[in-house]
């Protein structure tokens, strides 16, 4: 990561209120839109703006400064905003999942795609009010290399988000100064790790902790946030500035 | 990284710098032994908690925390290879059992060693009494060996049980960020096998062969403070997974959202207190 990015934490602007509060207006008008986009079955774009249902969003965020590029900031802060940007992916793919579901989708992958995307909303939300006015903006997402119509695609993706989250969680722990935000992360890296093995289950029953995952050592799989985010780089349009991160 | 420079740097501003740890060469000694049972990377981890010992500072506390986990996975290890011992447990589920029973078996190997390498001594396995009748081997879980769907219910609560005792203690491992590590991918493991047991005893409910012991409609995930369980002796390892606001912030309807209670609960798992776990497991250890 070598561009130059104006320093401003998070790259939040004064002006962010009012900001959140023409994206809540778009976000409404682009959801109303979208249902009636999906209903005459006109394409919907590729793009899906972090958190929003099937809208389609061609616009950056922005709060998001320079233009589509955001700045996770410096160091609890910045791990926060680390989660935040992993936690809108994950609703956002969660959400665009439940809005149709795969064919052949079982009653019981309904409700539990659907209670995870609950629990990413709340993961999501809760980051973005912690962190307040230091919140990075919404991030644009590019899910064009997921089908959404096959099983598949949706759980491997699925599975690939969960793991991913374990493994960030588990490094970013030792990254934090705050015993609230560890009890915080604590508190959520285990339901992630609920939803990975329930997602390789319904893949492979009984893959819930294979050792591509789970050590010999018995120890879950864990990644430094440079590696998770050059992972998850092809899913994310924004463009994610971490240098400022903690390394210790 | 030269060690040698940095103990002599340290040794212009404390020159007892080697009296403070143990003697240079125990210090050194443990030192090494720490970077093998860890992960490379995390040596100059190591190294502050050698530091952390030698001002007095944590390790004792990381010890001690370190020994309360050897307890709990102890208890689990051989919960699972009794039950694979002792043919309690479904055909179908016995590969799933032996990934569970090798993990276990795993952290408590792990925890000794991290133990003996913090300078410790690790506490020997006390005797278990898994029907939790404190010795009597007649309490509330009596047939627990015989009885598959009794096995899946105390399973499930060692496990749920076992995730809320490792993120209890993650902020008393924050001065060693190895072993807060090693701490943390312990804990995530345990939820995996949390999550795989309730989707056993899902399943089992879904297709009849329960023998009524999963109450309600159980998740891979905890719903406010139900444990799915016919049993009110397991309730204590819930209690407290209802909180649905988080650092002051009520997950329910959250930003507009549609959060439900259930919702809000499920997505946030709740510690236990050291003092609380021991409580929960006390009937099981004689």
């Amino acid at each position: 990561m070598s561009e130059k990015i104006n320093s401003t934490e998070g790259g939040v602007e004064p002006s962010i209120l009012e900001n959140a509060q023409v994206s809540r207006r778009k976000f409404f008008n682009y959801a109303g839109l979208s249902a009636a986009v999906m209903v005459a079955g006109t394409a919907c774009q590729k793009d899906y703006r972090g958190g929003i249902p099937t809208a389609p969003f061609a616009q950056n965020d922005p709060k998001n400064k320079p233009e589509n590029t955001v700045n996770l900031g410096k160091g609890d802060i910045g791990i926060l905003n680390y989660a935040y940007a992993l936690e809108q992916l994950e609703a956002a793919f969660y959400i665009k999942v439940v809005s149709s579901f795969y064919s052949g989708a079982s009653a019981k992958e309904q409700e539990y795609l659907t209670d995870i995307r609950d629990h990413e909303i709340a993961h999501r939300e809760f980051f973005k009010n912690v962190l307040g006015d230091k919140a990075i903006g919404n991030l644009l997402v590019d899910f064009s290399s997921i089908n959404f119509n096959d099983r598949g695609s949706v759980l491997g993706t699925a599975k690939a988000f969960e793991d991913l989250g374990v493994s960030a969680y588990n490094g970013a722990g030792q990254l934090l100064q705050s015993p609230d935000y560890l009890l915080f992360a604590g508190k959520i890296v285990s339901v992630e790790a609920r939803h990975a093995a329930t997602i390789r289950d319904l893949i492979s029953y009984g893959s819930f902790a294979d050792s591509d995952v789970v050590n010999e050592q018995g120890l879950d799989v864990v990644r430094t946030p440079q590696e998770v985010l050059a992972i998850a780089d092809k899913f994310i349009v924004t463009k994610i500035i971490a240098n400022n991160l903690p390394t210790s | 990284m030269n060690l040698q420079n940095i103990i002599t740097e340290i040794e212009k501003v404390d020159p007892e710098v080697y009296d403070r740890l143990d003697t240079r060469r125990s210090a050194m000694k443990q030192f090494a032994f720490a970077g093998k049972v860890l992960a490379a990377a995390a040596i100059p981890t190591a190294l502050g908690s050698m530091f952390n010992k030698a001002y007095g500072r944590n390790s004792n506390d990381i010890v001690g925390v370190l020994q309360f986990a050897l307890t709990l996975e102890y208890l689990e290890a051989e919960f699972y290879n009794k039950g694979l011992a002792m043919n309690v447990i479904a055909g179908e589920d016995i590969p799933a059992f032996q990934v569970i029973a090798k993990h276990e078996n795993a952290h408590v190997a792990l925890l000794i060693s991290t133990i003996q390498a913090l300078g410790g001594t690790p506490v020997p396995k006390p005797t278990f009494d898994f029907t939790a009748g404190n010795g009597s081997m007649a309490g509330p879980f009596t047939g627990v060996f015989s009885n598959y769907n009794l096995y899946l219910a105390v399973s499930q609560t060692f496990e749920d049980t076992g995730v809320r005792a490792y993120k209890g203690q993650a902020t008393h491992l924050m001065s060693n960020d190895a072993v807060l590590t090693a701490a943390l991918r312990i804990h995530s493991v345990e939820a995996r096998h949390a999550s795989h047991v309730r989707e056993i005893r899902r399943r089992r409910k879904d297709n009849g062969t329960d023998g009524g012991l999963v109450v309600g409609l159980l998740q891979p995930w905890i719903t406010l403070n139900q444990s799915g369980i016919a049993s009110p002796a397991v309730q204590p390892s819930y209690n407290g997974e209802e909180l649905t606001t988080q650092a002051g912030i009520n997950i329910v309807g959250i930003n507009g959202f549609d959060i439900s209670a259930e919702d809000a609960s499920e997505a946030f798992d709740e510690p236990l207190t050291k003092e609380q776990v021991l409580m929960i497991v006390d009937p099981f250890i004689v």
